[in-house]
């Protein structure tokens, strides 16, 4: 089932949650709401599922498929749920948590206690819980209390599944698992899913496609790797990812910064440019297009590469620099090295919002 | 004291100072103002067989006088377990004018003294007064009956449940009532099926309370009650006269039961709510 | 923000169902008492009011009043001390202990003073050999009121120090801190508040504790007679516009309380709003 934002604002009091906005979700897309804390996916996310209007002062809409569900309840919407903390009822057993829609439908769609045992039955199996029906909350882990709150929001087979920071509580090994899994489940069912997540890794690995948020503001909605090589702009680009920075002024087609250059193409005046840790080289002596001397303060292996920080008396804050472990091994790094530091590309955002640009330099 | 000479022997291991002073003068407190007066109620009772003990607190007049107690005080308790749970719902979940005012209110019963209440409600609604003469043309009779009684039970007994139910309602996640209403659930299910359990240990132990209190109460009904033997005369009052008959021994003996029967309701609220609470929370509370 | 029973009619049912019954049995006797000791005007109600019996009540319970408030306030302060701060065998059995005031009636618990203070029981008879009284005099209702009112400053103290914890307290020792410095510098200002709240519970207590007093005084005119003891006398008398007098001074005295309380509870979730 679609879902289909118009014209959608909502204010709290003064402060402004959302800025109007539109927001269209196809059928069985799996979307991520990307953004820091106040940047609007939490109420963006609970609009959709109407535990929050928005505001009436605009002629916003919601339509899930054809149907406009703009002034449906909640309790209506055909929505399921998944709570930040999970929301399981402690004094149920995880049987009856999850079947607790079913047993909510009234009398006349309600199905017999014996479809209800085998549904609940059912949805605990893709749950992998079976054996846990009789425990209480209390008495599971917290990816198996994630587990039970999202059989019990597929329960009553909603058009849309939204999730409020579904992995947020767990930790990152739990997480990683309960992410595939959820993926795959979602391509099994084929429902629409809509989650929140301030952690840039996850939306990109998760979603189909991403809506990254600031400021009550869509900034950019992209497939994940789209958005991480064309970021819309500055906000887009640096919440994705580390960032470092040089700033300094141009001159004849050469950037200095206190005693550092860089060969650019670009007109005369001050500049800003962006670089990712893994767009920067480390090289023992300065190239032709560029003099950046670092000094080397920590290296740290991280998984299948190195994380270098390094430092100079021209850079107000310390620049990160990922290498594999082979050019790692080659420079022999260690602390209080000097290297030059060589950028294969560099990014660059105007003042207005114009988008990136890209130079790739070629060595 | 030597307990004390022990206990304060592992002082030094304690990381905060007062441990000595703080247990002995606790100690002699409780001994002296809580347990030593207690005890004096056994030496009463030590005198009498068991035979001359059962006599005395089976007396028809003193049994006609715990049914009224009993009746009285369940009614009361059971009154104030809706009010209660009416007033701390509306309290915790609604904005209104005056909510404050009413809150504040509340708290009216306890801070009230229990003779003052007393002496309003039997003006108020006797015969003369300004409720009675209401509800007297409806065929009401409030003052001097069993109803009166339990009105003034219900009324000392009111801020029990609203303050024991409102700070769990109050601590109730927003995001129960959500998962409950996203799942489809109407207002009335929802209540019952996943807030009432909640709130249950709460209002079973105000209720609890309020009906322990109501069991003891003496200043409030004894000017509603009328207190006519067999009919109006409650457990309480019983103890009363026979004092004023210097009848120590037959006013230990009932006060004994009145004790007893306190002691034992406290306690098993104690237990059953341990037992709740751990449940809740997997065994581990 | 969707809640259970949000909805409009709901709301105003259950809002007007509320503010009906509170009104009934909460606020209309409270105005009944100011009604009936005004009814013959105000000349009436102070020469009730400065009668020499009513002076001599008030004059009693302000005595006992002040003797039992820093009784239990100290017994009060250490016990939440002693339970909160420390793990000690017996713990949770204090902890019920200080609970039975609350459940014992009043005329019980006056009862138990009765027979162990009276001259018949073992410390009356012992008192007795050297002349001195303590039942059917003040010094016996200032006993029963320690005891009923004990709870009141522990209660209240108990599940803020154990919510607060003990941390602060264990910073001030690795500071140097002495037993008395840290309870006057570090516990005391977390916890004045609801020690004051505790006071004030105590205090509107003490002063209208009923059924306790009325077996241990005697009822003895301008000397063993106080407030609420008063109140009763004249009510039988049949003086009820006497005995609505004193009860509207004792219905200020619970005025006063839940107005400090309302006041206090405004300070600490206003304080709350601020961290």
């Amino acid at each position: 089932m679609s879902i289909r934002l118009t014209n959608i604002a909502k204010t709290f009091g003064r402060t402004t949650a959302l800025e109007p906005l539109d927001l269209n979700i196809a059928d069985g897309e799996l979307v991520g709401l990307l953004g820091p804390s106040g940047s609007g996916k939490t109420t963006l996310l609970r609009i959709i599922a109407g535990l929050e209007q928005p505001d009436r002062s605009r002629t916003g809409s919601i339509h899930f498929g054809e149907r406009d569900v703009t002034n449906v309840h909640v309790r209506d919407r055909r929505i399921g749920f998944v709570f930040q903390h999970y929301a399981l009822f402690r004094h149920m057993s995880v049987f009856d948590n999850v079947a607790f829609g079913l047993t909510a439908l009234p009398r006349r769609s309600r199905p017999s206690t014996g479809e209800i045992r085998t549904r609940v039955n059912r949805l605990l199996e893709m749950v992998r819980l079976e054996e846990f029906a009789n425990r209480y909350p209390a008495q599971l882990s917290g990816g198996q209390q994630q587990r039970v709150s999202l059989a019990r929001a597929l329960a009553l087979k909603p058009d849309v599944l939204l999730l409020d920071e579904p992995f947020g509580a767990l930790d990152a090994k739990v997480r990683q698992e309960l992410r595939r899994w959820l993926r795959h489940l979602h391509d099994e069912l084929g429902f629409t899913s809509v989650f929140v997540t301030h952690d840039q890794e996850e939306a990109l690995e998760l979603s189909d496609r991403v809506v990254v948020m600031s400021n009550g503001r869509i900034e950019q909605i992209d497939e994940p790797d789209t958005l991480y090589r064309h970021p819309a702009n500055r906000f887009v680009f640096e919440f994705l990812g580390d960032v470092n920075r040089l700033e300094g002024n141009v001159q004849d087609g050469e950037l200095t910064c206190g005693d550092a250059r860089l060969s650019v193409d670009l007109p005369d005046g001050h500049q800003e440019l962006l670089m990712r840790p893994h767009e920067l080289k480390l090289l023992e002596a300065q190239s032709p297009h560029s003099r950046l001397p670092v000094t080397v303060t920590s290296a740290s292996p991280i998984g299948a590469e190195v994380r270098v920080e390094l430092i100079a008396d021209w850079l107000p804050e310390p620049w990160q620099a990922t290498v594999r472990h082979a050019d790692f091994e080659r420079l022999h790094i260690k602390r209080g090295q000097r290297l030059f530091v060589e950028p294969r590309r560099w990014h660059r955002f105007g003042n207005a919002e114009t988008h990136d640009q890209e130079v790739e330099i070629l060595s | 004291m030597s307990m004390i000479a022990t206990l304060t022997g592992t002082a030094s291991k304690r990381v905060l100072p007062g441990f000595g002073l703080s247990l002995g003068i606790t100690l002699l407190f409780v001994s002296l103002v809580l347990l030593l007066p207690m005890t004096s109620l056994v030496g009463q009772l030590a005198g009498l067989s068991l035979a001359e003990y059962w006599a005395i607190i089976t007396e028809e007049r003193v049994v006609a006088s715990y049914m009224i107690t009993i009746g009285a005080a369940a009614v009361a308790a059971i009154v104030n377990a809706l009010f209660g749970l009416l007033m701390a719902w509306v309290l915790v979940r609604y904005e209104f004018p005056g909510k404050r005012l009413l809150d504040a209110l509340m708290d009216l019963p306890f801070a009230l003294p229990t003779a003052v209440a007393g002496i309003t409600l039997a003006t108020m609604y006797s015969s003369s007064g300004f409720m009675g003469k209401l509800l007297a043309p409806l065929g009401f009779e409030i003052a001097y009956t069993w109803v009166g009684i339990a009105l003034a039970m219900a009324f000392t007994s009111i801020p029990f449940v609203v303050r024991t139910v409102q700070p769990v309602l109050e601590d109730l996640p927003q995001e129960i009532d959500e998962a409950a209403l996203t799942l489809g659930a109407s207002d009335a299910l929802a209540f019952r099926r996943v807030i009432l359990p909640h709130l249950w240990p709460a209002l079973v132990t105000g209720t609890g309370l309020a009906f322990v209190r109501s069991l003891g109460e003496f200043g409030a009904v004894i000017f509603i009650a009328g207190n006519m033997p067999y009919e109006t005369e409650i457990t309480a009052l019983m103890i009363f006269v026979k004092l004023q008959e210097y009848d120590y021994v037959g006013a230990s003996a009932i006060a004994s039961v009145v004790l007893a029967v306190s002691l034992a309701l406290l306690l098993a609220l104690n237990l059953w709510q341990g037992r709740f609470i751990r449940r809740l929370h997997g065994g581990k509370g | 923000m969707q809640r259970i029973g949000d909805a409009p009619r709901t709301r105003r049912l259950l809002i007007g169902l509320a503010v009906a019954l509170s009104a009934l049995f909460l606020l209309l006797p409270l105005i009944a008492i100011f009604a009936q000791a005004f009814t013959e005007g105000i000349d009436v109600f102070w020469n009730n009011l400065s009668d020499e019996y009513t002076l001599a009540a008030i004059g009693l319970t302000l005595l006992v009043t002040a003797l039992t408030i820093p009784v239990n306030l100290v017994f009060g302060v250490f016990l939440a001390w002693l339970v909160t701060r420390f793990e000690f065998p017996g713990r949770r059995l204090l902890q019920t202990l200080i609970d039975i005031p609350f459940a014992v009636s009043p005329v019980v618990a006056g009862l138990i003073y009765l027979l162990l203070y009276g001259s018949s029981g073992w410390v009356g008879s012992w008192l007795d050999g050297y002349d001195i009284q303590l039942m059917f005099a003040w010094p016996g209702i200032v006993l029963v009121t320690i005891f009923v009112t004990c709870p009141f400053v522990a209660r209240e103290l108990i599940p803020l120090m154990q919510a607060q914890g003990s941390r602060e307290e264990e910073a001030a020792v690795t500071l140097g801190a002495s037993g008395w410095t840290i309870f006057r510098r570090v516990t005391l200002p977390n916890i004045k508040w609801a020690l004051l709240y505790g006071v004030i519970l105590t205090n509107a207590r003490a002063v209208g504790e009923f059924g306790a007093v009325s077996v241990v005084s005697g009822s003895i005119r301008g000397e063993t007679n106080t407030l609420p003891l008063h109140v009763e006398l004249l009510y039988q008398d049949y003086n009820t516009v006497g005995a609505f007098t004193a009860a509207a001074l004792l219905a200020l005295i619970a005025l006063f309380t839940l107005a400090a309380k309302a006041g206090l509870e405004w300070r600490a979730t206003r304080r709350e709003q601020f961290r």
